[in-house]
């Protein structure tokens, strides 16, 4: 090994180890405040950024956000370890952490947010981080089009989203979460309430991948295990869930609240659930279980009662917990393996011991078997969906099925790969991962199981507070028991695992069929990339319109703007306009200037290049002559000057370049009818101007300073070499860039002959 | 005598309105030229016209005796001559450069920057 290799090898570790020990430091001090908060204390602290507007450094602890916080920081520094393996070898390890790394602090500040627009702000940063994250694999289309499809989605409902929050601060009259929250009734009678909520709900809906939004998430994992681990289960895609939890007690108990979420969420669930069923890449399916814990968490949002909040906050903790641990799983396997093709892998136990222990107890808490989380978490989801009042049935029916077909692909993912014969041969032969990948899982799955065997220390610490974030007071928290006697949630628990078991037995064959009823069915997948072609098709479209590329079509838009505008700031700005004295005119001053219109239409109309010249010449010393009548000497001198050297230049040039063309094209006559209005318009607007009375007070500052203070008797020139001595300069400037282009110009005109 | 020249600045920016319009990128220069003086001549207009007043101070006084032309205009104008000149002069060199290179002055044909492929579908 040589020494650069060595050193990288050595910053790699640095690079490697540094967010491991950041995200558990951090992990430590967020769970330091657990005993604070869980005796219901709120800790807020705030720093001015823009006071003006409202927009503050404000932030709030509370059980909600330090739920979230835990598990962002806890699941992190677990994930960062095992990222240290899983993508050591990686040509861009440095970088991959630093995306992590900066997604995870984005994440953290999103949950603790107070500042409305603050809390915007971070969540465009998790967009953006998550963007980079899903498009870690750039050198595939297909990891491009998942991270762009990833953005366009969260990044519309963001847009949305900013939108209700701007909306929502200006009703109360402030941005701070804190102080909203307080004015329930104030919100909800608002005329806006309803536009509020469907904004903020576009942004949170397609940011945790609420139907029909759900496509992105699927494709997100494109995105390395570890990314899909962290991202996909606990943190990002529950951002949109966390908003949802944090406004509740502003927003719900509206029957727009309770239907929205309600509805959307049962679909989510149980259309996810089965569209697990069809997977047969580890991931994907697993990625699918998500989408319907999504829609579980909304589903229950949805409604106010004391069982569906604790149900809501204890299934918060036990699907991250399983989640990631089975994510991390399946990284393992796939890392050592080679693949996670369901239907190819098998008999991993042997060679897996300590992967399966982990898989094992974390997809008995997925498929809800007593003694772990997921069965609190089960008997908890099915009395909140009994109590909801108006359709029990109904949501308890959805439950149902969704934990019937999670209970399915639990056996799909962390049964059968470890337990079942092996059909076909793997890529690599197995054995066990390195200690930092197994530990991560190892660690979240005795979590599920040590919290199922204790759950009062979770029901105290962190579903408590939560619920009280939610609800307002801890009293509403229900219990957390293994053993609630024997009850309807216990029946249809025990309903669950039978139908589960069903499933399991025959999810080869129900694979098939709705793989076929699936292919008949629109795919919003499909719809995403017409939706993509078409929005192409309007740009080109537009661009063509605009933008054709023809110099006339860009003069004729500017011109016609110019008298469009000047029109209207005429007609609507009122103009004080008197007819002209016209007794008062010089035989002398009229043939000047019959001699410079006499001159601009020749030049206009004449087809021969020699003729145009001097038809220019004799408007420029028309001009010249218009000065020295109208007392300004000076003046004329240098337009002399100018119109004797554009003579020259354009002779020199009209010899080299082509006759002039007959103008018939038809098109004209609109060019014409433009000028005429254009120069009508100046006529007119020049009239306006000298019909106002004149004030002199400029003119009579230099004249009486001329002398005095800058000691010149010409006026104009003390006026240009003194008081405006800037604006000179900046014009010898301009002559000068333009006669260094010009030189450029022609130089390259000299070469390109020469190479010829 | 202001109402007359009114009249005639306004016919030169009709003409150079509608020789800029042209494909043909030597009128457009054409219309240029008569642009600047049209706009010149509106600044020294609006300062008013005074005849044989030229805005100079007598030897031995302070001040100009009696009314004299509008100083300032007259020094703005200057300076917009000598700019409008350079303008003039890099675009004539501009269309030259560009005769030469493509072979062609109707600003039509003039398609690098914007090909006329990107166009047709």
């Amino acid at each position: 090994m040589d020494q650069q290799e060595r050193t990288e090898d050595r910053s790699a570790l640095i690079i490697g180890i540094l967010p491991v020990l950041m995200s558990s430091v951090l992990f430590l001090w967020f769970l330091g405040f657990v005993p604070q908060i869980a005796e219901g204390l709120v800790i807020r602290s705030e720093f001015g950024w823009v006071p003006s507007l409202g927009i503050s450094f404000s932030f709030v602890l509370d059980g909600l956000s330090l739920t979230f916080a835990l598990l962002i920081s806890g699941i992190g520094s677990l994930v960062f370890l095992y990222s240290n393996t899983y993508l050591s070898r990686h040509a861009h390890f440095s970088r991959f952490v630093m995306f992590l790394f900066a997604f995870m602090l984005s994440m953290l500040g999103l949950v603790l947010a107070d500042n409305l627009i603050l809390l915007f702000i971070f969540w465009e940063l998790t967009t953006i981080t998550s963007y980079l994250l899903i498009g870690f694999g750039h050198e595939t289309a297909n990891g491009r089009r998942s991270a762009l499809q990833a953005l366009f989605v969260t990044g519309a409902g963001a847009l949305a989203m900013l939108a209700g929050f701007i909306l929502l601060g200006l009703t109360i009259g402030s941005f701070e979460l804190s102080e909203i929250l307080d004015q329930s009734d104030k919100i909800q009678s608002s005329g806006a309430y309803e536009l509020i909520l469907l904004l903020i709900l576009a942004g949170t809906f397609t940011k945790s991948a609420q139907f029909p939004f759900h496509f992105w998430l699927p494709n997100a994992m494109a995105a390395p295990t570890p990314v899909s681990s962290f991202l996909h289960s606990a943190t990002m895609v529950k951002a949109g869930v966390y908003l949802m939890a944090r406004l509740h007690p502003g927003f719900a108990g509206t029957e727009l609240w309770l239907w929205t979420l309600t509805i959307f969420g049962a679909v989510t669930a149980v259309l996810a659930s089965i569209l697990a069923i069809r997977q047969t890449d580890l991931k994907l399916a697993l990625a699918y279980t998500t989408l319907m814990a999504l829609g579980t968490l909304t589903l229950f949002l949805g409604q106010e009662s004391g069982y569906a909040m604790t149900a809501f906050a204890t299934f918060l903790i036990v699907h991250s917990l399983y989640k990631a641990s089975l994510f991390l799983v399946v990284g393992c396997i796939d890392h050592t393996t080679g693949t996670r093709d369901a239907d190819v892998l098998g008999g991993l136990g042997r060679y897996m011991p300590i992967t399966t222990v982990a898989a094992a107890l974390a997809a008995m808490s997925m498929a809800g078997f007593p003694p772990f989380l997921g069965f609190i978490g089960k008997e908890l989801k099915y009395a909140g969906a009994l109590g909801v009042a108006s359709e029990p049935v109904l949501v308890a029916g959805a439950v149902l099925a969704a934990n019937a077909l999670m209970f399915t692909v639990a056996g799909i993912v962390a049964f059968r790969p470890f337990w079942q014969n092996r059909k076909a041969s793997l890529p690599r032969s197995p054995r066990e991962a390195p200690w930092q990948m197994v530990i991560g899982p190892l660690i979240l799955a005795v979590l599920g199981t040590a919290f199922g065997l204790y759950p009062d220390v979770l029901e105290r610490s962190l579903v408590a507070p939560t619920v009280a974030s939610l609800l307002g007071s801890i009293e509403d928290t229900k219990k957390l028991t293994l053993w609630a006697g024997v009850n309807l949630p216990l029946i249809l628990s025990l309903l669950t695992v039978i139908t589960g078991l069903l499933l399991y037995w025959q999810h080869q064959f129900l694979r098939a069929q709705l793989s076929d009823i699936l292919a008949q069915l629109p795919s919003f997948d499909r719809g995403w990339d017409h939706f993509l072609g078409a929005l192409k098709l309007v740009a080109f479209w537009q661009t063509r319109l605009i933008q054709p590329g023809l110099l006339h079509h860009y003069l004729f838009a500017t011109f016609a703007t110019v008298w469009a505008g000047l029109t209207l700031a005429i007609l609507y700005g009122g103009i004080d306009f008197r007819f002209p004295n016209m007794a008062k005119i010089s035989l002398q001053g009229a043939a000047v200037i019959l001699l410079v219109v006499g001159g601009a239409a020749v030049t206009t109309v004449t087809t021969s290049r020699i003729t145009a010249m001097a038809a220019l010449g004799v408007v420029g010393i028309g001009v010249a002559m218009i000065f020295i009548v109208f007392s300004a000497p000076d003046v004329a001198i240098t337009q002399l000057l100018v119109e004797t050297l554009v003579v020259v230049l354009v002779a020199v040039a009209l010899l080299r370049l082509p006759r002039l063309d007959v103008e018939r094209s038809r098109s004209r006559i609109y060019d014409a009818a433009l000028a005429v209005g254009v120069g009508t318009l100046v006529s007119f607007i020049v009239l306006a101007v000298v019909s106002q009375p004149f004030d002199r007070r400029v003119t009579d500052y230099f004249e009486t300073v001329s002398w005095p203070e800058a000691f010149g008797r010409n006026i104009v020139n003390v006026i240009l070499v003194d008081f405006r001595a800037l604006d000179t300069f900046g014009e010898v400037v301009v002559v000068a860039v333009a006669a260094l282009s010009a030189y450029a110009l022609l130089r390259v005109t000299a070469q390109s002959k020469q190479k010829r | 005598m202001e109402a007359l020249l009114a009249l005639a600045i306004g016919f030169l920016v009709g003409t150079s309105v509608y020789l800029m319009l042209s494909r043909n990128v030597l009128r457009f220069i054409f219309g240029l030229v008569l642009i600047s003086n049209a706009a010149n001549l509106i600044i020294f207009v609006g300062g008013r016209l005074i005849v044989g007043a030229p805005p100079l101070i007598v030897e031995g006084a302070l001040a100009p005796a009696g009314i004299v032309a509008n100083a300032l205009p007259q020094a703005l104008v200057l300076t917009a001559i000598v700019i409008g000149f350079g303008l003039f002069a890099f675009a004539l060199v501009l269309m030259f450069r560009t005769y030469s290179t493509l072979g062609t002055l109707f600003s039509d044909q003039m398609r690098v920057a914007e090909p006329r492929e990107n166009f047709e579908t």
